[in-house]
């Protein structure tokens, strides 16, 4: 259930004070563009401080600014009770895509989170959504999140990749507009200094202020004579802890006389809180800066820094130089990207403390470009099937990485498509990479793009740098330079520079080196001079173990017949039989039955190929229409009935 | 003088009470001295005439004690107001941190306070100081005189308040205003320790 927004909660109706001030500022850029700044935008406070206030006001400010933003605001108790709903009527997706679809959710009093570890993954799994969708989530607590108990860690580092920002109880200035701008509202007019005296009281929650500024109204409803701000005090003071409905003191309460000095205790009550504004109006400043330079992705390190000192004499200079520091960033970034464009989010330029670090990456930019691309680091050596087959290869591979660029440089791996040289390629790059060193691990046509690009922008010098400081270099489909007589030169070149500084090159082609067509000699008989290594086509027993592991990661458990029959089906290569297992996966979702065997075995070997037409009523037979068999011949898929036969005589 | 001294984490407000002759400002001085508490006081220095008129100036120190980690303390001075103590009123007036401006309500005091206003501005120009930077109020003082012989806080501020600064009426002799009138001032300079902004 959905609650409308509070019509009286809005910005212009928050008195914003030096408590409130950073939560409020980024509740309206949030409101302001969501889903853009801070997101998630978590805010805690103690309760009566105004956090349902910024919650809606969000609301109200970003619907005001485009009325066709879809908002949605929710206590956690009701998301909680409309998920329960939604889950007992089976209608969970509904509710999971009703969520996914506003552009504004505002979650309050996620404190109640605590122990229900089925909402925490839900909420989870939604702020993942709305984020990835660029829609906004905010919510609100009265502690922060790594104080909500048995709060999922995973959430905790949600909400921190956002914002989270607290708000503190309101200081005697802030005390005085509320009680102002309530009165006002209550249309209750006062006399000088009764307001400003309730304020001085201890009273930090905003509920119990305007529990206070009830009882001011109502005692003057009934009193004959405005209210004194004595009276008001001892009014209120007496019982500041209690809510509305108090018993109301005497109509006419005797009048206390001020005691000699309290004048002048007045006067340093309020002296004391101008002093405070005025000497802590630095620390707003800062915190404002750390605010926006956070957002903008830089860290802040240094300015936080400087709100732990008790006093800072210089602020505006503080402030001055970091901003100087940040343009340098911005500067140092821009050209760097300019030349590296992967150095954009590189956090090298993020900490203007560290403005030698950004000096770095620049330099390095400059001279060679960004790093060579890198194995993927899903494959690894340790996980490769090792059977009889290809027991030698994976023995030449450990070499290798046991002893880059001693035993066997170059490694060439030969074999057909999909018998998994790319895999073992890629494995082995990420054991080199474990020696430390950029490991360089591309395909062929990859290479010969990057020249291309290099070429055209005239950085060739800066690209040749990039793979000669690699300390290996893996080329995957080298038969693939066939042809490309500037590729097979850089290659060349780069093939003698690595191999004479001990550094180990890997290669994988189609074809044996010597059977190299399109490629030099010279550099093809480089190849041959290391060691060559034929893949077989994998066994049987490596694909039923790589089957296996699909069915146990796509199923969720393991189903060791099923492997078994998948795996014995003819199949060119593993992919072959991963295709095969994709089809009996598909068909059991599309006909909701559990994948086993026989279900298998009907879908692969039972079943009508998928392309196959269905017979005509009349004869059965088919003609070939377009993109069928080029055959004179008609093709009879099933015999006409009897009674439809037509036999004619042949003379 | 220094207002505020972050080396030594100390605040120091010196204001000066200015005004024609017989106006109140030891009034309010001494006012402000009964309802400080002792530990708070320093010793008031009134050098006065025998006719109890103030012939150099009257000091008052008020340890306002540690606020927001500054120690705080507010100097009150009050200068001669007879026109022949001129040299002494610049003496006072120099390094004045605000200007606390008692102008004696009574109609015939009309002219006395325009003088003095205009000794204040011709003072302050003299040393180099432009009066719409410095924290300045004024008090109506003896309001409580009858109607008849006094002009009305409006009056007053048509007669003398043209730059539409604080201004409190006061019966400095039973203290209505006084505390208030310090509040001004103090407020005023006290706003001015943050970013050293031209004072509203």
């Amino acid at each position: 259930m959905t609650v409308t927004l509070n019509p009286l909660y809005r910005f212009d109706t928050l008195v914003v004070g030096a408590a409130n001030r950073l939560a409020a500022t980024a509740a309206r850029a949030v409101a302001e563009s969501p889903g853009t700044v801070y997101n998630p935008l978590f805010i805690y406070a103690q309760p009566g401080l105004g956090k349902t206030h910024l919650l809606m006001a969000i609301g109200h400010a970003a619907r005001a600014i485009d009325p066709a933003v879809t908002v949605e605001y929710l206590t956690l108790d009701e998301f909680v009770e409309a998920f329960h709903a939604a889950i007992a009527a089976g209608h969970g997706e509904a509710y999971r895509q009703r969520f996914h679809d506003v552009d504004l959710l505002l979650v309050d009093d996620v404190q109640f989170l605590t122990h229900r570890r089925e909402m925490q993954a839900e909420l989870l799994r939604l702020t993942d959504a709305l984020q990835a969708a660029n829609r906004q989530i905010v919510l609100t607590s009265d502690r922060p999140p790594a104080e909500i108990e048995a709060l999922d860690e995973r959430l905790i580092r949600r909400f921190a990749g956002g914002l989270i920002i607290d708000v503190a109880a309101p200081d005697y200035e802030t005390r005085v507009a509320i009680l102002r701008r309530k009165a006002e509202e209550r249309r209750a007019a006062f006399g000088a200094g009764v307001l400003e005296a309730v304020a001085l009281l201890d009273i930090d929650n905003v509920r119990e202020l305007l529990g206070a500024l009830n009882r001011l109204i109502a005692f003057q409803a009934v009193s004959e004579t405005p209210l004194t701000p004595e009276q008001a005090r001892t009014l209120v003071g007496g019982d500041t802890g209690s809510e509305n409905g108090a018993v109301l003191p005497p109509a006419v309460p005797a009048p206390v006389p001020p005691p000699a000095s309290s004048e002048f205790d007045d006067f340093l009550t309020e002296i004391a809180a101008t002093v405070a504004q005025q000497v802590d109006a630095w620390r707003e400043k800062v915190s404002a800066a750390i605010l926006r330079w956070q957002g903008e992705g830089f860290r802040t390190a240094q300015l936080e820094a400087l709100l732990q000192q008790e006093m800072l004499a210089d602020p505006e200079r503080a402030l001055r130089e970091f901003e100087e520091d940040v343009e340098r960033l911005r500067t140092l970034r821009a050209e760097a990207v300019a030349l590296v464009p992967d150095l954009e989010g590189s956090a090298a330029f993020r900490d203007p403390a560290d403005l030698a670090a950004a000096q770095e990456a620049l330099r390095q930019a400059r001279e060679e470009g960004p790093p060579p691309p890198a194995p993927s680091p899903l494959w690894r050596l340790d996980d490769v099937v090792e059977t009889s087959g290809n027991r030698m290869v994976l023995e030449a591979l450990r070499s290798v990485a046991g002893d880059p660029g001693a035993r066997y440089n170059p490694l060439v791996l030969v074999g057909g498509a999909a018998v998994g040289k790319t895999h073992l390629l890629h494995a082995l790059g990420n054991a080199l990479a474990a020696h430390g060193g950029p490991v360089a691990c591309l395909s062929a046509p990859e290479f010969t793009d990057e020249l291309i690009e290099a070429i055209d922008r005239g950085t060739v010098a800066a690209w040749r740098a990039r793979y000669r400081r690699a300390s290996a270099f893996l080329l995957d489909d080298v038969h693939l330079v066939a042809a490309k007589g500037r590729t097979q030169d850089e290659l060349f070149v780069l093939f003698n520079v690595l191999v004479d500084d001990g550094r180990q090159l890997v290669f994988t082609s189609a074809v044996p080196p010597a059977e190299l067509e399109g490629v030099e000699t010279r550099l093809r008989s480089r190849l041959e001079g290391g060691l060559v290594v034929e893949l077989p086509p994998p066994e049987a027993a490596v694909r039923e173990r790589v089957i296996a592991r699909d069915i146990e990661s796509k199923l969720g458990a393991a189903d060791p017949a099923l492997a078994a029959y998948v795996a014995a089906r003819p199949a060119e290569s593993v992919r072959a039989a991963q295709a095969l297992l994709q089809r009996v996966l598909d068909a059991s979702a599309e006909r909701h039955v559990a994948p086993t065997p026989a279900f298998a075995r009907e879908v692969l070997e039972d079943a009508p190929p998928p392309s196959r037409p269905q017979a005509g009523p009349a004869s059965g037979i088919v003609a070939p229409g377009a993109g069928a068999t080029r055959s004179r011949e008609k093709i009879v898929w099933e015999w006409p009935q009897a009674g439809e036969r037509v036999i004619e005589e042949w003379r | 003088m220094s207002l505020v001294n972050f080396t030594a984490r100390e605040i120091t407000c010196k204001i000066v009470y200015y005004g024609p002759g017989r106006s109140g400002k030891t009034t309010n001085l001494q006012y402000v001295y009964g309802r400080v508490p002792e530990s708070r006081r320093g010793r008031m220095v009134s050098l006065a005439t025998q006719t109890d008129r103030t012939l150099f100036f009257d000091f008052l120190p008020l340890e306002l004690g540690t606020i927001s980690g500054f120690t705080t303390k507010f100097q009150l001075y009050t200068v001669p107001g007879q026109s022949y103590y001129n040299a002494t009123r610049k003496l006072v007036l120099q390094g004045a941190d605000g200007v606390v401006f008692v102008g004696d309500s009574q109609a015939r005091r009309f002219d006395d306070n325009l003088e003095s206003l205009q000794n204040l501005q011709d003072n302050l120009l003299a040393q180099g100081v432009d009066v719409r930077q410095l924290p300045v109020v004024f008090q109506y003082n003896k309001q409580d005189l009858p109607r008849d012989l006094i002009l009305s806080h409006e009056e007053m501020d048509d007669a003398l308040n043209f730059r539409a600064v604080p201004s409190f009426p006061a019966d400095a002799l039973h203290g209505a205003g006084v505390f208030e009138t310090l509040r001004g001032v103090s407020e005023l300079v006290l706003k001015r320790l943050a970013v050293g902004s031209p004072v509203a």
